[in-house]
């Protein structure tokens, strides 16, 4: 029972940094950016080709997995994502769709169809018994790495001038913009840093989901839009818990009632939707 | 109504007149499709697989270009049509009419249920929403194999239509028709739709939503009554494409599914009823070239489509086939309200 806890907790934490990004992408802008899966699939290649091939230990490789996707993230935010902020929905949904169209051919060209695997090394493999509770090593490391992550972006957003910017910049940009407060420069870190937290999502969670192959983004996209839907899109916070909801929820109900598999989140997410559009953990309301 | 609304109703009623009448490159369009499918007999499998596409782009084209919603799990209806009526079928119910109505009327159905979940919320929202629903659908079919057949879907064999004409793998042309004189009968009504004074306050409500509501015209039930329909269509071209190729599978409620049909409906150019039938041929087509010559990788060509049209402006590029029928044809091309 506890084991399901953790193993549902570790989840959660996966998809929180996996997702954190796009919150925040989504509460500034209001840009929908259905190609964040894409940059978790880079982080999780970067990482397991570095270590497949280049034999690079498994913990060295994450710094990389973090700062490719983010270099990219960079890239592509200044010269095509910047060009859309203002768009309507529908352009933005079509254009993000096409990234994620390009990229997983090109996935697939570069590095093959075959899953890639990340092998752990034997000190973060196994189990430990902590007063009775059996727990995987690998899911303790996740929840320890992914709860400093969370905790330091919360310290971040909360005790820092920048911090303070940003959630002025979230809270309404017009305004922010009118104080001095360079929005578009705020919207262009928060862009890549995100990006780079995607990809050491995908780094970390390539072991969890079974390897990383060329159908990440896709199959992920749900995922993020349903953590971004429940934990509404103003705050860490709140996409930290809609996380940690959504990854106990799934892993309880694949492990109690595996006949109903993945429709409880769907219903979950459907049922927040209908109760409140904002989010279950928005303090405001929606836009 | 006061004597001086009579003039502007009947400028209002003259000018839906107006645009409810047949012009000729309609004829022409028309036409050349029957004329194609008789022309390329062992095309007709593709040509079959077009018209069903564009009857699925014209169903979302109520929705997305006269309504102005969007969605990106329209996906759920075509597969409710098509396992509707392919689970009929295995039942002994083979006449393709019945289950042609049947796959309609389910997805109808759950689309009237799923409508009022459509009133709340941003445009983000209503993605989410529709999203989800597909993807409980798909996730239902999978784990219901005692109906679905799972993972495996679902083969059967389908009755002739008006116990004459054979459909699938041995009648392809047949098939074709078919899929033909549904498509047509649909976008005839269609048409008639978006030349009403119902169609009229969809684009008000596309519009302006606000404003239509300050007008008297109220969004909820008109949104409910057009995703209805825009359900029906969806389900109809799952049951047109179930019994033409006589078999199911879970593929159909994929995310894939619902993101291409939109990109059919952005190629033709949303809103006027055609692009969703054009965009449809075009797609078809250019993946039948493309994959031909690179199989594996034909999507990162449909993303980079995506990707220009967007950056380039869809607005321009899908003002072009009008601007040209316009050249051809001033009277032809469709008009805003005068």
């Amino acid at each position: 029972m506890l084991t399901i806890l953790l193993d549902g907790v570790a989840y959660g934490m996966l998809l929180f940094v996996l997702a954190s990004g796009l919150s925040v992408t989504l509460g500034l802008m209001n840009f929908i950016n259905l190609a964040h899966g894409a940059f978790a699939m880079i982080g999780g290649y970067v990482t397991a080709l570095l270590m497949n091939r280049a034999g690079v230990p498994f913990l060295a490789t994450l710094p990389a997995a973090f700062l490719i996707p983010a270099i990219l993230g960079v890239a592509l935010e200044r010269t095509l994502y910047r060009r859309l902020y203002g768009a309507s929905p529908l352009d933005q949904v079509l254009f993000t769709i096409g990234l994620v169209l390009m990229a997983m051919p090109i996935a697939a060209y570069l590095i093959g169809d075959e899953p890639q695997q990340v092998h752990l090394p034997a000190w973060l493999s196994g189990r430990i018994e902590i007063h009775g509770v059996g727990i995987g090593v690998y899911r303790l490391f996740i929840i320890v790495v992914c709860g400093a992550i969370a905790a330091a972006l919360q310290v971040f957003l909360i005790k820092t001038r920048f911090g303070a910017q940003l959630r002025a910049a979230v809270d309404d940009a017009r305004v922010a913009q009118g104080l001095g407060i360079n929005v578009d420069r705020i919207f262009a870190i928060a862009f890549v840093v995100g990006s780079g937290l995607a990809g050491l999502g995908g780094a970390l969670a390539a072991d969890v989901v079974g390897g990383i192959d060329p159908s990440f983004p896709v199959k992920f996209l749900v995922t993020f839009l349903i953590v971004v839907t429940i934990g509404g899109s103003n705050g860490i916070m709140g996409a930290l818990f809609g996380s940690l909801l959504l990854g106990v929820l799934d892993v309880a109900g694949k492990y109690y009632a595996p006949s109903i598999g993945a429709f409880i989140i769907y219903a979950v997410m459907v049922a927040t939707l209908i109760v409140r559009p904002q989010g279950l953990f928005a303090a405001g309301d929606g836009r | 109504m006061s004597a001086s609304d009579a003039p502007a109703t009947a400028r209002l009623t003259a000018h839906l007149h107006r645009r409810a009448r047949w012009r000729w490159p309609e004829i022409v369009f028309w036409l050349a499709i029957l004329a194609l499918i008789f022309a390329l007999p062992s095309r007709a499998g593709i040509i079959n697989e077009a018209l069903i596409a564009g009857l699925f782009a014209l169903s979302l084209d109520l929705i997305l270009g006269l309504t102005g919603i969007l969605s990106l799990g329209h996906a759920a209806f075509l597969g409710l049509g098509a396992y509707s009526a392919a689970i009929l079928a295995t039942r002994g119910f083979a006449d393709p009419m019945l289950g042609l109505a049947f796959g309609a009327g389910i997805a109808a159905l759950v689309g009237l249920v799923t409508a009022p979940l459509l009133l709340r919320g941003g445009d983000l929202t209503r993605l989410m929403v529709t999203l989800g629903v597909s993807l409980m659908l798909g996730e239902l079919a999978n784990r219901n194999g005692w109906l679905t057949g799972g993972a495996d879907g679902l083969n059967f064999s389908i009755a002739p239509v008006l116990a004459l004409f054979p459909i699938g793998f041995t009648g392809q042309r047949n098939a074709a028709l078919y899929s033909f004189a549904v498509l047509f009968i649909l976008v005839v009504i269609a048409r008639r739709l978006a030349c009403s004074p119902f169609g009229l306050a969809l684009a008000a409500i596309r519009e302006n939503r606000l404003r239509a509501g300050a007008l008297g015209v109220g969004a909820s039930r008109r949104i409910v009554a057009i995703y209805t329909v825009a359900a029906a269509y969806a389900g109809a071209a799952g049951a047109l494409l179930a019994q033409t190729t006589q078999i199911v599978s879970l593929d159909l409620f994929d995310f894939h599914r619902s993101a291409d049909v939109m990109l059919m409906l952005i190629i033709g150019g949303a809103g006027y009823l055609y692009g969703g039938l054009i965009g449809a041929a075009a797609f078809i087509v250019l993946r039948d070239v493309v994959s031909a010559a690179t199989p594996e990788y034909w999507e990162f060509w449909i993303g980079l489509a995506l990707v220009i049209l967007v950056l380039a402006g869809r607005e321009r590029i899908a003002a072009a086939p009008r601007r040209l029928i316009a050249l051809i044809a001033p009277r032809a091309a469709p008009r805003g309200v005068a």
